[in-house]
This record gives C-alpha cells, sequence and structure tokens, in this order.
C-alpha cells in the first residue's frame, strides 16, 4: 500500500478538523505520509518525480473513519465483499471503516480476527479493521477472549445490532474490558420494550398501523449502562443515539467525567420518521429514525460536540429481504457512499460547521480507536479525500458500488461529491 | 507435652475462627508450635499423648480431601480420637439446621470440632452454640485459617522471615477464603502483599485491605520472592468471569516467563487443588521453585500445633488457665 513517490497537492481549500483550520495551499506527501501542508509550501517547486495533482476549487480533508459498517464477509458475500465495501468506501470518501462481528461465523475467535485483517490487506484498497463480539456466538451470555482479540486486531468490543440485556453480563464485561483498555460500544434497545415494534412509536406509528419502539428502550438502556460504567470504570460508546433524551442522558453522564462518548447514524441525523412515508422499507431501521425534534437535536449534539461520531451504519440488504411488508421486512440501509454527501446537508443548512462535522466524521472516531488518522499531521498516514462541498447531484442508486441498493437516499438529491481518495498516499478513487 | 509447658504465653482464644483477630504474637506462637510438630512428624514414632482421651470431630459440610486429611492426622498424632462426618453421611441432607445439628453434636461431648462449611459465618454461629473448642476448616469465601498458617510456615522456613518480603497472590480473589485469610495473616507479620488478577476476579475495595492491586501479572511479580497461586474454579472460566481457559493461561497462568520476572529466588506457592495449565503450568508445579508438596506436609503440622494450643482452654485441662 506504501508509494515511495512523493505527491503534491495544489490549490485546495485545506481543512484540518483536528485544529478547525481553513486554509488554501498546499500539501505534500512522501512515504504516504502527511510531510507538510499549508500556504507556505512552494506549489511550484515539486520534489522530483512528484505527482502533481491540482485541488482547485475543491476541499482536501482527511478521509472519514467510518465505526460502523456490515460487511459480508465471512458467510454473508451475496451482501457485500469487502472489495464491494471497499470500493463503496472509497467512492464515499471513508479511507477507514470498522467491521461489524454479525458474519457467520461471528467474529467472535481470535482467528476469525486475523482472518479478517490478511484478507482485508488483500482486497480492500481502504483500511478495514474487524470489531469483535463481546460475547460468544453474539448470544448476550459469556464474554468472548477481549484480551487475545484485541492482540489479534480487533478495534473494539459490540454485539453489532445486539443489545446485551443481562446487566451482570455487561458489568463483568466492562470490568474485564477495563484492564485491557478495550472499548465497549453497545446497541442501545431494550428488547422488552422494542419487542414487535418497527418503528417510532409515535402518532404517526398508530396512523400507519405499525406497532412502535419508544424511546424509553432506549434511554433505559443508556441509563443502565452509565451505571454500570460509573461503577466499573470501563471504556464505554453507545453506538448510536437517536432521541433528544438520550442526548441528555449523555450531556449530564459527560459532565459527571464518566469515560463514555456516543455515535449517531447518519440516518438519524439527516431523515425522521415523516420519510418512510408509504412504507419505505429501505427507512426501516434501527435505532428507528424518531420525530423532527429529536433530528434537530442529534444535529445540535454534533454542533456541540456532545455526539462524538456519525457513522454509516452501512447494511446492505439484498432485495428479497427489503421487498417484503414493512413489518416483515430487514432493518438497515447502506450508507458509506453516501456518508460525506449526506452529512453535508446539516453544513448546507448552516446548522454545523464544516470542520467539526469533519471532526466527527474523521478526528473523534480516530481517536476513539487510537489511529493517527483523521488530521492534517506532519507524520499521520495520508488517508485524504479531495472534494467538492457543493456539487448537487441527484443519487441514482444503480451508480453505487455496494452489492445492494437499500439507500434511504434513492432519488434524492444531494450536494458535496468525492472526487478524489488516498490511502496511504496512494489513489485509490478518482472520479 | 512439648514446651507448652515452659513458661510462656498462654493461646488467648478458645477458638480458631479466623486469622481476623489473631495478634500477631499469637500466629508467631502457632508457628512456633508447628515448627516443634514438623519434628515430630518427620519421627518414626509420630505420637503423642497431647490429646489422649479427647474427642474431635471433622464436620465438612463440603467435600475436602486434603484439608479433612490434614486435620484427621494431626489429631490422630495428638492422641485424639476423631470422627468424620461429611454432608453424605449427615443428618443435614435430611433437613436438619445447622444449629439443630450443632446442639445435637454438642450433647455428645466432643472436645474439638473442625469445621467447613460453605457458608461465610457459619462457623462462627456454630461457636456460639458449641460447648467446645472450634476450628474453621475454612468458611465459604470468608476465611480459611489453617491454610494461611501453613502458608506463613511454609515461607518463614523457607525465607526465615516474612517481614518485607514481597509476596504476590495470584489469581481469583474474588473467591478466595485463602486470599483472604492470608492477606490478613501477611499484613499483620510485615509483609508486602500484592493481589494480581483480572478486575472481575477481585473483591471491591481490596485495595484497602492491604493489598497492592495488579491486573497486569508481569508487573504484579516484578521482584516478588513468593507467587501464590490460586485455583480458579471450572464453572467461572467460561465467559462469566474470564473469557476462557486459553486467554486466562495467557495472561494470569504462571508460567515460566512470567515467573523470571520475580526475583531469581523467588519460591511457588498454590493450596491446590492444582488445575494444571490453568493457573499453573506443569513444569513450574512440579519444578525446583515449587513449595507446592512442603505446604502439604506444613498443613499437618500447623493443624496439630493449633489444637495443641486450642486444647488448653479445654475443660478439666490440666494446663488450664
Amino acid at each position: 500500500m506504501m508509494t515511495s513517490r512523493p505527491v503534491l497537492i495544489i490549490n485546495a481549500h485545506l481543512v484540518d478538523p483536528l485544529t478547525a483550520t481553513e486554509t488554501n495551499g498546499s500539501l505534500a506527501i512522501e512515504n504516504g505520509v502527511i510531510h507538510a501542508w499549508g500556504r507556505a509550501i512552494d506549489a511550484s517547486a515539486p520534489p522530483e518525480g512528484a505527482l502533481v495533482i491540482d485541488g482547485r476549487g475543491r476541499t482536501l480533508a482527511p478521509g472519514l473513519v467510518d465505526l460502523r459498517a456490515f460487511v459480508g464477509e465471512p458467510g454473508a458475500e451475496h451482501r457485500e465483499t469487502l472489495s464491494s465495501a471497499s470500493r463503496a468506501a472509497a467512492a464515499g470518501g471513508v479511507t477507514t471503516v470498522v467491521s461489524m462481528p454479525e458474519t457467520n461465523p461471528p467474529v467472535d475467535d481470535p482467528a476469525v480476527v486475523d482472518y479478517l485483517v490478511r484478507r482485508a490487506r488483500e482486497k480492500a484498497g481502504i483500511r478495514l479493521l474487524p470489531a469483535a463480539a463481546l460475547t460468544k456466538g453474539l448470544n448476550g451470555k459469556e464474554m468472548t477472549e477481549i484480551g487475545l482479540l484485541k492482540e489479534a486486531g480487533a478495534v473494539f468490543f459490540t454485539d453489532g445490532a445486539r443489545s446485551i440485556a443481562n446487566a451482570q453480563v455487561m458489568r463483568r464485561a466492562l470490568t474485564y474490558a477495563r484492564d485491557f483498555g478495550a472499548l465497549i460500544v453497545h446497541h442501545l434497545e431494550d428488547a422488552a420494550l422494542a419487542d414487535g415494534g418497527v418503528m417510532n412509536e409515535s402518532e404517526l406509528s398508530s396512523r400507519l398501523g405499525l406497532p412502535g419502539i419508544p424511546r424509553e428502550a432506549e434511554t433505559i438502556m443508556l441509563e443502565r449502562d452509565i451505571s454500570l460504567v460509573r461503577l466499573t470504570g470501563g471504556r464505554y460508546h453507545a453506538a448510536m443515539i437517536s432521541c433528544a433524551s438520550s442526548l441528555e442522558i449523555i450531556a449530564r453522564a459527560k459532565a459527571e467525567g464518566l469515560p463514555i462518548t456516543c455515535g449517531v447514524s447518519i440516518n438519524n441525523l439527516t431523515l425522521n420518521e415523516n420519510d418512510i412515508s408509504t412504507y419505505r422499507t429501505f427507512l426501516k431501521l434501527s435505532p428507528p429514525l424518531r420525530d423532527e425534534d429529536d433530528r434537530r437535536a442529534m444535529v445540535e449534539g454534533v454542533a456541540s460536540g456532545l455526539i462524538d461520531v456519525i457513522v454509516s451504519d452501512h447494511n446492505p440488504q439484498d432485495v428479497e429481504t427489503k421487498r417484503q411488508p414493512f413489518a416483515e421486512c430487514a432493518d438497515g440501509a447502506i450508507g458509506l457512499e453516501t456518508l460525506l454527501s449526506a452529512a453535508l446537508r446539516v453544513v448546507h443548512s448552516d446548522d454545523v460547521a464544516l470542520t467539526r462535522l469533519l471532526q466527527a466524521l474523521s478526528t473523534r472516531p480516530a481517536d476513539l480507536i487510537g489511529l493517527p488518522q483523521g488530521r492534517l499531521l506532519k507524520g499521520a498516514p495520508a488517508d485524504l479525500i479531495l472534494f467538492d462541498p457543493d456539487e448537487p447531484f441527484v443519487l441514482d442508486p444503480d451508480t453505487l458500488h455496494s452489492r445492494c441498493k437499500n439507500t434511504p437516499f434513492d432519488g434524492a438529491r444531494l450536494q458535496g461529491r468525492v472526487h478524489m481518495t488516498m490511502v496511504g498516499g496512494q489513489i485509490v478513487h478518482e472520479a | 507435652m512439648s514446651n507448652l509447658t515452659a513458661p510462656g504465653r498462654l493461646f488467648p482464644h478458645r477458638h480458631l475462627l479466623g486469622i481476623e483477630g489473631l495478634a500477631p504474637d499469637d500466629i508467631i506462637q502457632l508457628l512456633d508450635l508447628a515448627d516443634e510438630a514438623v519434628e515430630v512428624s518427620r519421627q518414626i514414632e509420630k505420637k503423642k499423648a497431647t490429646l489422649r482421651g479427647r474427642t474431635q470431630i471433622n464436620l465438612f459440610f463440603e467435600a475436602s480431601t486434603r484439608t479433612q486429611a490434614s486435620f484427621e492426622l494431626a489429631g490422630k498424632r495428638l492422641g485424639a480420637d476423631v470422627m468424620n462426618m461429611s454432608v453424605g453421611s449427615s443428618s443435614i441432607k435430611k433437613g436438619e439446621t445447622l444449629i439443630d445439628t450443632a446442639m445435637t453434636l454438642n450433647a455428645m461431648r466432643p472436645d474439638l470440632i473442625v469445621v467447613r462449611h460453605h457458608s461465610a459465618g457459619a462457623v462462627q454461629l456454630l461457636a456460639r452454640k458449641v460447648d467446645c473448642s472450634v476450628i474453621n476448616a475454612g468458611d465459604g469465601q470468608h476465611e480459611h485459617p489453617t491454610q494461611a498458617l501453613l502458608d506463613a510456615l511454609t515461607i518463614r522456613r523457607n525465607k526465615g522471615r516474612i517481614r518485607g518480603l514481597v509476596v504476590a497472590i495470584c489469581g481469583d480473589i474474588l473467591h478466595s477464603r485463602v486470599a483472604r485469610s492470608n492477606l490478613i495473616l501477611l499484613n499483620a507479620l510485615g509483609a508486602d502483599v500484592r493481589v494480581v488478577g483480572p478486575s472481575t476476579l477481585l473483591p471491591t475495595g481490596i485495595e484497602n485491605m492491604g493489598a497492592k492491586v495488579f491486573n497486569n501479572m508481569r508487573e504484579g511479580l516484578k521482584d516478588a520472592d513468593i507467587v501464590m497461586m490460586l485455583r480458579l474454579q471450572r464453572e467461572r472460566m467460561n465467559g462469566s468471569f474470564v473469557p476462557s481457559v486459553k486467554e486466562y493461561f495467557r495472561y494470569f497462568g504462571l508460567d515460566s516467563e512470567k515467573l523470571a520476572l520475580a526475583k531469581p529466588d523467588a519460591l511457588v506457592m498454590h493450596p491446590g487443588p492444582m488445575n494444571r495449565g490453568v493457573e499453573i503450568a506443569s513444569d513450574i508445579a512440579d519444578g525446583a521453585q515449587s513449595l507446592i508438596r512442603e505446604q502439604v506436609e506444613m498443613g499437618v503440622a500447623v493443624r496439630m500445633a493449633v489444637l495443641e494450643a486450642l486444647s488448653r482452654h479445654l475443660p478439666n485441662s490440666e494446663l488450664r488457665a
């Protein structure tokens, strides 16, 4: 993946989310890492043999780091493979993807982590890092080999879209993980409260005649987890919050100084339950889309930094599992390739600054899993994107690289397009 | 009658319910007495008459091989009549309460009762209901005083002292009565005690009980004089407290690589029964640094010492103060 050829990107609008700096200038790459950037670089004298890229009219920023994507390997290659996910990610400006452990077999054994790490190196142009299961067989009962899995390369521990119902299991996992400095990521859904629900519980769900999932299915689990974090001191990340009341709970926990962070799905940040309209099954999601007030709260959470990261929650589903009555179809939507374009909506609506948005899409997620990416810093890997934040387009699902086309932005007007994606100084996508 | 007849301090307790409550002098007195018992046990003629005519009942509510055998031998070597009662044959199976069992046995006029029970505090409860001396042979996750004494005796005989030694107690501290008794005793005698284990196997507040806590065994073993391993029960190693045997052995099992971090003359102990390949590698258990077999020998001596010390409080004792 390393290239020895130096690269010089000139005339670009440089955005460093770490320092919240925007400036025009150049960026020099040597041996796959950022060598220097800013106005001071002499664009007229590139190093010998350098590849010079003209970034005029475009924005150069760190590549996105997505902490939550379902990649079908092993076991569901008909939905997605490492290489199709990698192509979709590269086209969307995502340079690091963390894959979820809900595969077949699940990622609960160091050998599977090892397999994924090696196979990703062969098959993926971008960086694909596996998350491991928190419990064996994702059964919610016995913790996995957290120490050995972490040594093999697992970046954090989660049961994916499953919640740990048993508080004792969660307590011990948090306690044990703390000794290894491991991060636990949890999907917030009280199984009993959410049982049978297929969308947000609201007047709309009543009108549509669909069983609802109350916000309390999320907040009760979140409150429980925060109590357990206070008890154990384990590092904890709430995978995706969806409602204003969760944000208040997070705010209190952070004010208390607990080692807690949280994420939001791009879907809950940019869509609301009304988008379901005529039973659009691509919008059947977990957590469900809430109402506009909740969505507004998510946007404010990103703007204030209370919400640490934005994830794609990329979940490819084939036509057969989505072409069903709403209540019977599978959860999930793809999101890797549209992550940046969709997220830029909150910048275009003047709710979130571009640097702040990019922090939530690159710097903070990189920090959470201990990566040096997500910043324009001398010595950091040159995982970069060159994009036009204003370029408008109408999304045509057929142009997407994912094996499945279940996008919630089918036919949507989006603004912001990635023209080049670079990983370790090498171009992995150009358009 | 050994040198109990010599001028000196009378052991000031009627029961031995725990290490908690013993003064350092009490502990040293028992260890000195045990040193003498070692000599007795190494003779061809191992029998003394100290407890001749006395009745000792070993009341074991929890299965035990080595502790029960050790107490039985100790009593017999001191001349007592020893009776073993274990769960299988006792009326507890028929629904009798602990107190009723105690009253029934008391009516048979024993002089010493050795009790092991699965509930913390059960031995104390029983001691309040009987007229004889009671020895705690392990109550729940609370105390196992004779194990701590035999460990101390083993250490003292090999190192010549206890004060100032760095002792690392490793493994399942949470469920271990051995660890609790050892922690109290070793602190009382001035050792520098560490506990080493995953946080899931450490009791709440252990750092305030006189132990320095280590979650990383390599750090915990650094410069240790004594490495004391504890047994991890099978039902706790499959995901409930630790993920697996493989992971436990990798991070918390004693192998030659980790032992090399301790002092070159460090000694290894284990209260038994061992899980080879779980908490301790076989070659270490049988190696030159291992004191594990010596601990068993010291067990009999310490129990003789305890029986002898307590016998002075028995009714009609010629030595009774």
